[in-house]
């Protein structure tokens, strides 16, 4: 298929750009890395008026760490995350899911503002920013706002975003000293979106692992915090956390896979990456 | 033997057995290459169809008033319209006694029988605005009821399809040979098994496409299409547009695979030639992904209840077997949708020796896309049929799956002989290929790391797989059922006045190297440098008649046309030097561009000076000589049906199994193709269609709901096997020229996916044996497995 027509517009600033979401209204759309939106179009799953490239946009821009916070500009592309020793040294977490996000074609135009306001429930990068409590900065005509992860994936490609707004970065608290980390998915090609994935952050307690944030992927409509899988690691072990993630997933049936076998899968996923992390496998 | 009293392969300069490269590739990986969507003409305009959104619906009304009024459109036309310029087609033939199918249109009439099936078609400016004009055509439809599951399909209370068949069965074989019964009351053991196989699909780098270009004024249909058979596509243009053979020339440039997937009829092909017709201007149809994946051929729909005796001592006694497989709502025209059914039937244990057989297959019409021939039809479905109960059977008797396999192999000097189900063979090479394979694959020293590596938790397997291959076919395949489809092919060379061959060979070229074999056949027959030679394919207008590429026929019978063309060549060229040298021509040869005599290799004169004299100074020639510097030969194989090889192939994987997920290591095949032209494009056949075997083992499966609805028609839902999941690939050869032909080569190109998903299968029930698990569904997934382990 064909994409429709559609009008396109390269603002050179933000603000250029608000003015522009402004002035169309829901037609406009803005376009990132257009990893999802070039293809959608491709596909005639979405007809926008107007593209709004964010391309040209230089306060879009930039991996930066200030005040103990590492700022990542939304229009960073996935291969500058991976070849970015900031975040390589700074934000392990980030640096272990890069190579899991598609193909190196893909990698080099995607953004993580693009991946995280798309929010597929499938997708790497969102999971990573909840489990790290990550701050979206987003702006719109009436100034600049930041949403807790927390609050910012609402549902099914639904972010706290809203009309006529831009996410401008994505802000990170630097890990601690003692944070550890872990990351992993089960894809069936190298590449493929998971069908299930867990990005794991949390600092070392002793022997144990406290402040623990499961984020697991590709089980549900957005990316699932698993609060009692996590509060099971310092009560029972990984057996405990394997068993009480029942109660935070809940994976439908899909073309690929059933629900129990996504459910099963984040089990065995959960046993895994948890070893690693408490230095067990 | 050559006419010098050498042999083919030891001709001076031979170039045959060497991995030259093939004089294409460096062009298309340029970026350079000419397919149908590059090919540029004046006025061209696009086609885009409406395409059925229901498996089964009366077309109640349509209304494109509304779409003909878009801009840039040039014509709406509806599938009654359509029909006054293109008739039907029903796709039967003499040889399959009682297959049945309906007439088909280019574009649906008044009924709709699959999703994906085109009903309209807009012709615009451009293929958006086609698609544009789509999206206002008014339809309303009324559903009918769709008739999804194939085993379902024959009960009494599902309708069917075509009233007037009365029912769904389309074609039911039946082959009962021996005492089956007896052998299977006098059986040690009998194993069982029901094998479940995944509609799945090619897919082609290029989609399929077309463009047609009708000249009103001199009453030509120029058609370029991304296709495998020119010659066939013409006859079926001239036939259903009723035009004169001359009117019609097909070209097939540069082709971006094909996998069998562009040797069929396709209704928005012929839509897109009557449409040029119509409206008197090029028009072009380039497939998209989604509408390749409800619209291409499908294939591999089986349901197979089979069962095996053996004696005691591991000898199998009989095969009894039940195919099932759904075709869609149509034979596909002109090559049937049964032949992948018989294909099952006539190969399922073709290895072996026994003698007892008793095989149905039933052939079922369903709304889903029409399945037809992809790469080694039939094959892997009796390949893993058979070679999935021996595992069993050797498990059940506690051999070794290489040593049941060894015992019961046709031995290597039975032959000439037959396989159980009747078919023929020249020679086989069985026991010296498992030899082979299981020295390369060092066989004791991987069963004993899978025995050590099972005592620490990690589930290996090793799966091995016995086949036989169909190639070189004659007019046994389709030819003497009726169908109008070149078992013969031919090869026209030319001699330059530079000393260089232009060969025009009517076999084709899809990517597979078609082009670079014919190049070492000429060059070797005829003793000019591979690179002074040129090699033509793809032009009904242009090249002899022939068949195209498929079956895997291209270098055992366009070969052996090269071959014999270039004997022809180059006797006719050591004649005239020999009348201009005052020499016999039985004296001289050509190598290296010279003509040389035969005893010494001295030279006596160039090809170029030849050239020079013949074309240019014709006046200076002895009296009465008429050099002929252009020859054709033909050929077709006579002695057998087919050329059958054979071969074996094993995989080495590890399942997890706690996540189900298999980790393929290494996988080898050793095949007898006879012989080998160019080993690296052979060696590469083998490896692809391995690739596309794991595919089907593995990934690739059509997911259709219970509407009928095709759920994954993406290369992101519908899995390709892809370069990060597979295994190095190790192949060899053993070499059993065919003696039907002088270059003695038989097929390779399907090889590699007969063999593959029996060896993956086996392999992952290897690893699973000791879990008292087994799968026999494919696509294997890790949830298949899982379900196996009864852990979800």
């Amino acid at each position: 298929m064909k994409a429709p027509d559609v009008a396109y517009a390269r603002p050179r600033t933000l603000d250029e750009a608000l003015a522009l979401l402004a002035e169309h209204g829901e037609a406009a759309q803005p376009l990132a890395g257009g990893q999802s939106l070039v293809t959608s179009l491709n596909m005639r799953l979405a007809a926008p008026g107007l593209l709004v490239d964010l391309n040209g946009l230089p306060e879009l821009t930039g991996i930066a760490e200030a005040g103990g916070v590492i700022r990542i500009g939304a229009m960073t592309r996935h291969r500058d995350l991976a070849a970015s020793p900031l975040v390589a040294e700074r934000l392990p977490l980030i640096a272990a899911a890069v190579p899991h996000i598609a193909h190196p074609a893909i990698r080099n135009r995607g953004t993580i503002g693009g991946s995280v306001a798309l929010a597929d429930p499938a997708a790497e990068l969102p999971a990573c920013c909840l489990a790290l409590r990550a701050s979206f900065v987003i702006r719109g005509l009436t100034g600049e706002r930041r949403v807790a992860a927390d609050d910012f994936f609402l549902g099914l490609f639904e972010t706290a975003i809203g009309p006529g707004e831009i996410l401008v970065a994505i802000e990170i608290p630097v890990p601690g000293a003692d944070a550890v980390s872990g990351f992993d998915e089960l894809a069936r090609r190298h590449g493929d979106y998971a069908l299930v994935g867990l990005a794991a952050q949390g600092r070392r307690d002793g022997v144990g692992l406290g402040d623990l944030r499961l984020v697991f992927f590709g089980v549900g409509d957005r990316p699932v915090l698993a609060g009692n899988a996590a509060a099971a690691v310092a009560a029972g072990g990984v057996k405990a956390a394997q068993d009480a993630l029942a109660a935070d997933i809940d994976p439908a049936d899909d073309v690929a896979v059933r629900g129990a076998t996504r459910r099963h899968l984040a089990r065995v996923l959960l046993g895994r990456v948890l070893g690693r992390m408490t230095g067990e496998a | 033997m050559s006419e010098s009293g050498l042999s083919f392969l030891d001709r001076p300069n031979s170039y045959i057995g060497r991995s030259v490269p093939r004089p294409n590739a460096r062009r298309l990986v340029e970026g350079r290459g000419t397919y149908v969507d590059d090919v540029a003409v004046q006025r061209l305009t696009h086609v885009a169809f409406l395409r059925s959104p229901l498996a089964h619906a009366r077309i109640a009304s349509l209304d494109t008033a509304a779409a003909r009024a878009m801009p840039g459109v040039v014509a709406v036309v509806t599938g009654a319209e359509l029909a006054r310029v293109c008739t039907p087609w029903v796709g039967v033939l003499g040889h399959f006694k009682g297959l049945r199918s309906a007439p088909q249109h280019a574009l649906a009439v008044d009924r709709v029988t699959w999703v994906g099936e085109p009903l309209c078609a807009v012709v615009a400016a451009s293929r958006a605005e086609a698609e544009d004009a789509l999206a206002v055509i008014a339809v309303e439809y009324e559903a009918l009821p769709a008739v999804v599951d194939m085993e379902t399909a024959l009960d009494p209370a599902t309708p069917p399809i075509h009233p007037d068949l009365g029912d769904n069965l389309a074609f039911e074989r039946v082959l009962e040979v021996g005492d089956v019964d007896g052998a299977f009351r006098d059986a040690a053991a009998v194993v069982e098994e029901t094998f479940r196989f995944g509609r799945h699909t090619g897919v082609c780098l290029e989609p399929r496409a077309i463009l047609a270009d009708w000249q009103a004024a001199d009453g030509t249909l120029t058609v370029h299409h991304s296709f495998q058979a020119p010659h066939m596509m013409q006859d079926i243009l001239c036939k259903h547009l009723s035009l004169p053979e001359g009117a019609v020339r097909v070209i097939c440039r540069d082709v971006g695979g094909s996998f069998g997937i562009k040797v069929h009829i396709y209704p928005d092909e012929m839509a897109t030639c009557a449409l040029s017709l119509m409206l008197r201007r090029p028009v072009k149809f380039v497939a998209d992904r989604l509408e390749s994946f409800t619209s291409d051929i499908h294939c591999r729909d089986h349901r197979v209840t089979a069962r095996m005796a053996l004696s005691a001592e591991g000898d199998i006694l009989a095969i009894d077997m039940d195919d099932l497989t759904g075709i869609g709502p149509y034979s596909v025209y002109p090559r049937t949708s049964a032949v992948e059914a018989n294909q099952v039937v006539n190969l399922t244990g073709g290895p072996y020796r026994h003698q007892a057989y008793r095989a149905r297959a039933r052939v079922v019409l369903q709304n889903k896309a029409p399945t037809c021939q992809y790469r080694a039809v039939g094959h892997p479905i009796a390949t893993m049929v058979a070679e999935g109960l021996l595992d069993l059977g050797a498990a059940r008797l506690g051999l070794d799956p290489a040593a049941i396999r060894q015992r019961n192999v046709i031995p290597d000097d039975a032959y000439p002989c037959a396989g159980v189900s009747g078919i023929r063979f020249e020679q086989l090479s069985h026991q010296r290929a498992l030899g082979t394979l299981l020295e390369m694959m060092d066989y004791g020293a991987l069963r004993a790391e899978q025995a050590a590596l099972r005592a620490r938790g990690i589930h290996r397997g090793i799966g091995l797989a016995t086949f036989v291959e169909i190639t070189n076919p004659s007019a046994a395949f389709y030819g003497v059922g009726g169908a109008r489809i070149s078992s013969q092919d031919g090869c026209t060379l030319r001699l330059d006045p530079q000393g260089g061959v232009v060969a025009a060979v009517s076999i084709t070229e899809q990517g597979q190297g078609t082009e670079g074999i014919i190049a070492q056949v000429v060059a070797t027959a005829t003793g000019v440098p591979l690179e002074q030679v040129r090699v033509v394919t793809g032009d009904t207008q242009a090249t002899p008649y022939g068949g195209g590429t498929w079956a895997s026929r291209g270098a055992g019978i366009g070969g052996e046309a090269a071959w014999q063309a270039g004997k022809a060549l180059r006797a006719n060229v050591t004649a005239a030097a020999g009348a201009i040298l005052q020499a016999s021509a039985d004296a001289l040869d050509i190598r290296e561009g010279r003509i040389v005599d035969a005893a010494t290799g001295a030279e006596r004169m160039t090809l170029a000076e030849l050239g020079r004299i013949v074309y240019f100074r014709p006046d200076t020639l002895p009296p009465g000589l008429q050099p002929e510097f252009m020859v054709t030969r033909h050929y077709v194989p006579k002695d057998y049906p087919f050329a059958f090889t054979n071969g074996v192939q094993a995989s080495y994987l590890e399942v997890d199994v706690e996540t189900g997920f298999v980790r393929l290591l290494k996988h080898w095949c050793v095949e007898d193709c006879g012989t080998v032209l160019n080993p690296l494009l052979v060696d590469e056949q083998i490896r692809g269609g391995i690739v596309q075997g794991i595919g089907g083992a593995l990934f690739e499966h059509c997911l259709y709901d219970a509407e009928g609805q095709l759920l994954n028609g993406s290369m992101a839902d519908y899995l390709v096997p892809m370069a990060g999941e597979m295994p190095d690939i190790a192949v060899a050869h053993v070499v059993s020229a065919t003696a039907s032909s002088e270059i003695g080569a038989k097929g390779a190109g399907e090889a590699g996916t007969a063999g593959a998903p029996a060896a993956v299968v086996n392999a992952i029930n290897d690893a699973l044996r000791p879990l008292n698990a087994r799968v026999s569904r494919q696509p294997v997934t890790p949830e298949v497995i899982l379900e196996a382990l009864g852990t979800i």
